[in-house]
């Protein structure tokens, strides 16, 4: 797994690539929130473009960031999902969340 | 009812460490590869085996790394059906847990494993008893492709 960090204006954007599972999802949460704080941006974009294989995991670790910019007053972005992404995020309900 | 016989079969143990996961997930999906699944198939049942081994990770072996057991059959008529044990904790309440977004594991997780694992496969049948463990069985149908030939 990998995350390369872009800093475009206020916004931070993390460019996530490899695979989220519980396993892998340690490592993506430790990388965004560490840099998170550094940066302290009024948008997180999170981009999937590179994620071959996301299970709930991934939706847990979303979730878990979307809870943590609130409290800073962060909004944050998915973006670049692909399909099959996209369908647990839907199943997940993450469209209720205004992350898209 | 005459039981259908499996056209092939594996059996796979691995101790519950989360470095298991992707492995889990890669063996059976090597194995159904005798199915010729679709890209989609193949995700969805690598999805359900990662949910289901997260589940006996996280949740059975909470505190502790014990066995887990997989097992996956193939049958002429196309479907796979797989089965995820562990003999860990056990769980109380199968129709609570089954319940989209309840979550004994912390803030970070989702809460959605029955749910995906219901989602992405035709069957799924939990088993469990507290202080012996859990079986978790899927069974998906693969959709047979016709050959052109000439």
């Amino acid at each position: 797994m990998s995350v390369v960090f872009e800093k475009k204006d206020d916004a931070l954007v993390a460019l996530l690539s490899g695979e989220i599972d519980h396993h892998t999802a340690t490592e993506f949460r430790e990388s965004i929130d560490c840099e998170f704080e550094m940066l302290r941006p009024a948008l997180l974009v999170l981009d999937f473009g590179g994620i071959g294989f996301m299970d709930s995991s991934g939706i847990g670790l979303i979730m878990g960031r979307y809870r943590k910019a609130a409290e800073c007053g962060c909004r944050i972005r998915v973006v670049n999902a692909p399909p099959m992404i996209e369908r647990m995020m839907k199943l997940a309900g993450l469209g209720r969340l205004d992350v898209f | 009812m005459i039981k259908a016989k499996a056209k092939n079969e594996m059996k796979l143990v691995i101790p519950s460490n989360s470095s298991n996961e992707s492995f889990a997930r890669s063996a059976v999906a090597a194995f159904m590869a005798q199915l010729d699944p679709t890209i989609e198939e193949m995700t969805d049942v690598k999805t359900a085996i990662s949910e289901a081994v997260t589940n006996c990770i996280v949740h059975a072996y909470r505190d502790t790394i014990g066995n887990i057991w997989i097992e996956a059959k193939i049958y002429d008529d196309g479907r796979i059906w797989i089965s995820v044990k562990d003999k860990g904790c056990g769980i109380p309440d199968i129709a609570r847990a089954r319940e989209p977004l309840f979550t004994t594991g912390g803030s970070e997780r989702a809460g959605l494993g029955f749910a995906v694992m219901e989602s992405f496969t035709d069957k799924l049948r939990v088993r469990s008893a507290v202080g012996k463990g859990t079986t978790v069985t899927m069974e998906k149908r693969i959709a047979q492709r016709y050959r052109h030939d000439g």
